[in-house]
C-alpha cells in the first residue's frame, strides 16, 4: 500500500512537472533546447533557495527524473561539496555529483550513433 | 430530426472556440501520463536499486543511468521520436529526453564522421544544458558558502 503511494505521488508529481514543459511548447516560441535550459537552471535555483529538495523527499523520482532533478542533482553537489571542502567545492560539487549521469549520456549517445544510422524521416 | 444548421460564420467561430482547446488538453493529458509514467519507471528503478544495497547517493546514478541507457537505445532504434511526437514534453523533460538530445544529433551527423560528426553533435542540445546547469550550480555553491559566512 505505501509503495503504492509512493507510485502515485511520482506519477502526479512527475507528470505535472512534464505538463509545465507542455505549457512553454503550447503557449511561447521557446524551442526544445531553450526549454531543456530554462528546467535545469530553474531546477539548480530552486535547490539553493531551498524548494527543491522538499518535493524531491516528497515525490522521489517523480522530482528527481525530470531535467529540474538534474539541476537538483548539480545544485546539491555544490552544496554539499561546500560543506566538506569550503569555497572550492562550489566548483567541485556539481559536475561530481551528476557525473554518473553526465558520462552515462555521452558514452551511451556515443555508442548509439556509432551503431545505428538516421532513420528516415516520416 | 429538425435541427437548426449552423451558418457558415457560426460554425467557423465555434470550430475556433473548440478546436485549440481540445488539442492543448489532449497535449498536456499526453504529456501527463507519458511523463508520469517514465517517473515510474524511475520509481520502480529506485526500489529496485536500494534491493541492490546500493546508498542514497549511489540509488539515483544508477536510476539516472539505466534510464539514460533506455533513451539513448530507443532514439537508436527509432523509438523515442515517435514516442516524442505523440507525448510531447512528457517524453523531452524526463532525463530520457535528455538522453534522446544527445544521441538524436549525434546520430544524424554520422555521416559527418565519428569526430567533428558524431562527436561533436553529442553536445548540440547537451552543451548548452551543462554549461548554464554547471554554471547555476556553482553560483548557487557560492551564494550558499557566502550565506554560511565564507568559512572555508
Amino acid at each position: 500500500m505505501e509503495t503504492l503511494w509512493t507510485f502515485a505521488k511520482a506519477f502526479v508529481v512527475g507528470g505535472l512537472i512534464c505538463d509545465v514543459g507542455q505549457a512553454l511548447i503550447l503557449h511561447t516560441k521557446l524551442t526544445n533546447a531553450r526549454i531543456l535550459v530554462i528546467f535545469v537552471v530553474s531546477g539548480a535555483l530552486l535547490t539553493g533557495l531551498g524548494l527543491y529538495k522538499p518535493l524531491v523527499d516528497f515525490a522521489g523520482a517523480g522530482a528527481t527524473v525530470p531535467l529540474t532533478g538534474f539541476g537538483y542533482s548539480l545544485a546539491m553537489g555544490a552544496i554539499e561539496a561546500v560543506n566538506r571542502y569550503g569555497w572550492i567545492g562550489a566548483f567541485s560539487g556539481g559536475v561530481a555529483r551528476a557525473a554518473a549521469g553526465v558520462t552515462a549520456a555521452v558514452v551511451f549517445g556515443l555508442a548509439n550513433a556509432l551503431l545505428f544510422t538516421p532513420k528516415a524521416k516520416r | 430530426m429538425n435541427r437548426q444548421p449552423f451558418s457558415p460564420g457560426e460554425y467557423r467561430a465555434l470550430v475556433a472556440r473548440m478546436t485549440p482547446k481540445s488539442r492543448f488538453l489532449r497535449g498536456y493529458l499526453r504529456a501527463f501520463w507519458v511523463g508520469g509514467a517514465i517517473c515510474c519507471l524511475g520509481q520502480a528503478l529506485t526500489l529496485w536499486a536500494e534491493t541492490l544495497h546500493l546508498g542514497e547517493v549511489t540509488a539515483p546514478m544508477f536510476t539516472t543511468g539505466v534510464l539514460i541507457l533506455l533513451g539513448t537505445t530507443l532514439t537508436g532504434i527509432g523509438v523515442y521520436d515517435r514516442i516524442g511526437k505523440y507525448a510531447g514534453a512528457g517524453s523531452a523533460i524526463p532525463v530520457t529526453g535528455f538522453a534522446n538530445s544527445v544521441a538524436a544529433p549525434a546520430i544524424e551527423f554520422r555521416r559527418e564522421g565519428p569526430v567533428t560528426g558524431v562527436g561533436a553533435r553529442l553536445f548540440t542540445l547537451a552543451g548548452p544544458v551543462l554549461a548554464y546547469g554547471i554554471a547555476t550550480s556553482v553560483l548557487v555553491g557560492l551564494v550558499y558558502w557566502l550565506g554560511k559566512g565564507g568559512a572555508a
